[in-house]
């Protein structure tokens, strides 16, 4: 046997301080209350952070109110433009640092973060700064809304960060941003990144918390937008407080993805698209390819397949460079995947994962295959955002898209086949904002992405993007 | 009478994909323990190969020497290969090691001969001694579509090979793509072939991670089909310890642990020998000796 020994990334390039403060105006400023965030690898706690009420929301909006209407509104897109480039280098030469931090605040396996996450949000501000002197050409106006509140997850944290800041900023927008309750500290990186860069104060505010924080931001009134990335739940909440204001809205939501493999798939490629699909970043994923519906004359074929590739995957220390699969993000989301893999049992379907190893501290799920799933079953219709995958049959071409169209959601699709016109007949049909074909899971800044139904709506990425932020 | 074949249906290779899966593979990170397992079990897996116009019994006996005695307590390789005309040189300064005694055969590289003429070179070779021949295919028959002749001449060098082993080389480079790979390395397996290989190292390019990659794939499917172990071999253009591990990890993670020994998987390579073996002393020592600590030959 061939084992691999131990070959973690060294922490040291990180340092954690014990506490942080709301980023306001250009400050850190202590809050009045705390939260604490975790290593969900060891449940070891890795600092405490503000907590943000109702004063402290008020003066970040208001910093980015006075910040949008003396710099950064008036200031000409060429020279927003070079703060955005100067950001992005500033994080091509901090990656290694905000790798590891991501990892360790998230989760993720190092691979991912230092090979996925990374290389994409230095990309999103280097394409971002590119548009900031040329909007007149994108076809949305160029006048920007004024201050954006940005609520984001905790699957991404420093990628979403980049997604909602980079075009709000590329327009001429100023932003108040709230990452997610466990995964603060990346973005309180950024903020020093901000410093760094010498952007005018108040450009940019961080403000951390849980739920409250985020309700507290999206419903204040000195916002005129608000972009939103999370769950179908708290999105519709989002919908209901801001309907009836002047805010624009753009929502991107929860998903159940169907990665559709025909007969005449070029198989081995198909099954590392399984599993890029649904194991990449332990699944918690919106685009996750939860659901694989498979042509039946090679259903057995390809879980024949899926079952070998699984069993070579790498479940533990997320900093450890050979790690595919890193651990779960929060005590919560893992009690939420246990629940619904054991409803999936209940109702029938039948469970299979590899012999592997899981830690003993830390929030750990293996990665698991649901088949002799249909789709009255719940885990082929809900959002599990964990590593869990369902599979469903199919005998033609029609059956398929149907099967796959047949939910809530609309957010990304997968299809697998060699045959070219196929593949655009299926992308026409399927009701997904993204359709991957042979590939899944793969991401460009000028790519624009967003969802159908409950999915949400808005695009962010490309020149798309840019439409959420101006006014037209 | 030669047996006719038929080529099962084979799925199709997405290029970016394989391509895709074959780099993220070699982001695997193999330290300490590991490595200098990877290195002694790469080293056993080498084909110590000398074919140049300017080989010489002279040449041939040094390079044996080497392998013979790769320095310190180092492991040895698995096989020499050199021309036909040096098998018997190759026997007879290998006599006693247990080191086999690789010839690549059938007009290599290029394979532009009559068949009788592959044939006789062959029967030489192994008359000689060889206990393992690299044939080549006939590309030209490949690319043209006529992959009853390819088969055909396989069969009939496996029957020349008598108790040699017989690796076929497939030139992944002269079929370009990966759909080609996937159909001649079954053609290759279902003809005979005991081990199935990327190149002769003399077109551009040799092995690489993601040809290897479609090689394991076909290898790993063959076996659960036809109940078949065939070998692999990657030759031609690795050089370095790094590259070697890689290629050991595409094996450990795509073949499987079935396929990490001597007898079923080797790398043909000149100068990759004495990376490994100066790693090997960094590793032992934790200080590099330097290209004058380990012998040239």
């Amino acid at each position: 046997m061939f084992e691999y020994a131990p070959a973690p990334e060294s922490r040291d390039i990180v340092h954690i301080r014990p506490s942080y403060g709301l980023f306001i105006d250009g400050e850190f400023t202590d809050a009045k209350e705390t939260i604490k965030t975790i290593d969900p690898a060891t449940e070891e706690v890795l600092a405490e952070v503000g907590s943000a009420g109702p004063e402290e929301v008020d003066l970040a909006v208001r910093a980015a109110r006075t910040a949008f209407e003396t710099v950064w509104g008036p200031m000409p897109g060429r020279e927003r433009a070079k703060y955005l480039y100067r950001i992005a280098r500033i994080i091509q030469e901090r990656s290694r640092e905000l790798a590891v931090l991501e990892s360790l605040d998230n989760g993720k396996p190092i691979r991912e973060s230092r090979d996925v996450d990374l290389p994409l949000v230095a990309a999103h501000f280097f394409y971002y700064a590119g548009w900031a002197d040329k909007l007149a050409h994108a076809g949305y106006g160029t006048k920007p809304l004024g201050v954006a509140g940005q609520v984001i997850p905790w699957n991404f944290p420093l990628l979403m960060l980049a997604w909602k800041i980079a075009p709000a900023l590329a327009t001429g927008n100023t932003v108040v941003l709230k990452p997610a309750e466990t995964t603060p500290l990346t973005a309180l990186v950024f903020a020093d990144i901000c410093r760094q860069a010498d952007l005018p104060p108040g450009v940019v505010n961080i403000i951390t918390g849980a739920g409250e924080t985020g309700r507290l931001l999206v419903s204040h009134d000195g916002i005129d937008k608000v972009a939103f990335t999370g769950s179908t739940e708290v999105g519709r909440q989002i919908a209901r407080s801001v309907a009836g204001t002047s805010k624009r809205l753009t929502l991107e939501l929860g998903g159940k993805a169907a990665n559709v493999v025909f007969d005449d798939a070029p198989l081995d490629q198909a099954v590392e698209g399984i599993v890029n699909g649904i194991f990449f970043n332990q699944g918690q994923v919106c685009c996750a390819g939860s659901r694989l519906l498979v042509q039946e004359p090679v259903a057995e074929e390809v879980l024949a397949r899926l079952r070998t590739r699984m069993a070579t995957l790498r479940v533990g220390d997320p900093l450890d460079k050979n790690t595919d699969i890193g651990a779960i993000n929060s005590a919560v989301q893992l009690q939420r995947i246990r629940d619904l893999s054991e409803v999936g049992e209940q109702e029938g379907a039948e469970r299979w994962a590899p012999p592997c190893e899981l830690p003993e501290k830390g929030f750990w799920f293996p990665p698991t295959v649901f088949t002799g799933v249909s789709q009255a079953h719940r885990i082929a219709r809900e959002e599990i955002f964990g590593p869990v995958l369902s599979v469903l049959t199919f005998r033609t071409p029609e059956e398929a898209i149907e099967k796959a169209n047949n939910t809530p959601y609309g957010l990304s699709a997968g299809v697998w086949s060699e045959k070219g016109s196929r593949i655009l007949w299926a992308a026409q049909r399927l009701r997904a904002g993204v359709v991957w074909a042979n590939t899944f899971n793969t991401f460009d800044p000028a790519s624009p992405f967003g969802g159908y139904q409950e999915s949400g709506f808005g695009r962010e990425g490309g020149r798309h993007g840019l439409e959420a932020y101006l006014e037209h | 009478m030669v047996p006719t074949f038929t080529l099962p249906q084979l799925p199709g290779v997405d290029q970016v994909g394989a391509e895709e899966r074959a780099a993220r593979l070699a982001t695997r990170s193999i330290k300490t323990t590991a490595k200098a397992q990877a290195i002694d079990l790469a080293i056993t897996m080498v084909d110590l190969t000398t074919l140049e116009g300017a080989d010489t019994p002279g040449k041939v006996r040094a390079l044996c020497a080497k392998a013979a005695h790769p320095g310190g307590d180092a492991p040895r390789v698995a096989a020499v290969c050199v021309y036909p005309d040096l098998v018997a040189t190759a026997v007879r300064a290998l006599h006693g090691t247990g080191i086999g005694v690789a010839s690549v055969a059938t007009a290599f590289p290029s394979g532009r001969a009559p068949l009788e003429a592959k044939l006789i070179d062959t029967r030489l070779a192994v008359e000689d001694g060889a206990t393992e021949i690299d044939m080549v295919i006939d590309r030209g028959a490949f690319l043209s579509g006529d992959l009853q002749k390819v088969y055909d001449e396989i069969v009939a060098i496996k029957s020349e090979c008598r108790q040699a082993h017989l690796k076929v080389i497939l030139e992944t480079g002269e079929l370009v793509t990966y759909d080609n790979v996937r159909k001649a390395s079954w053609l290759a397996m279902l003809a005979g072939a005991d081990f199935i290989k990327t190149s002769t190292g003399k077109v551009s390019p040799a092995a690489t991670l993601p040809v290897t990659l479609v090689m394991l794939e076909a290898v790993r499917d063959f076996r659960a089909e036809q109940g078949r172990q065939v070998g692999v071999k990657a030759a031609g253009g690795i050089r370095t310890a790094k590259d070697a591990i890689r290629y050991l990890v595409l094996v450990n993670e795509t073949a499987g642990p079935d396929w990490l020994t001597p007898q079923w998987f080797r790398l043909g390579a000149s100068s990759l020998l004495n990376d490994l073996l100066m790693q090997r002393q960094k590793l032992s020592t934790g200080a590099y000796s330097g290209p004058d600590y380990v012998t040239l030959d």
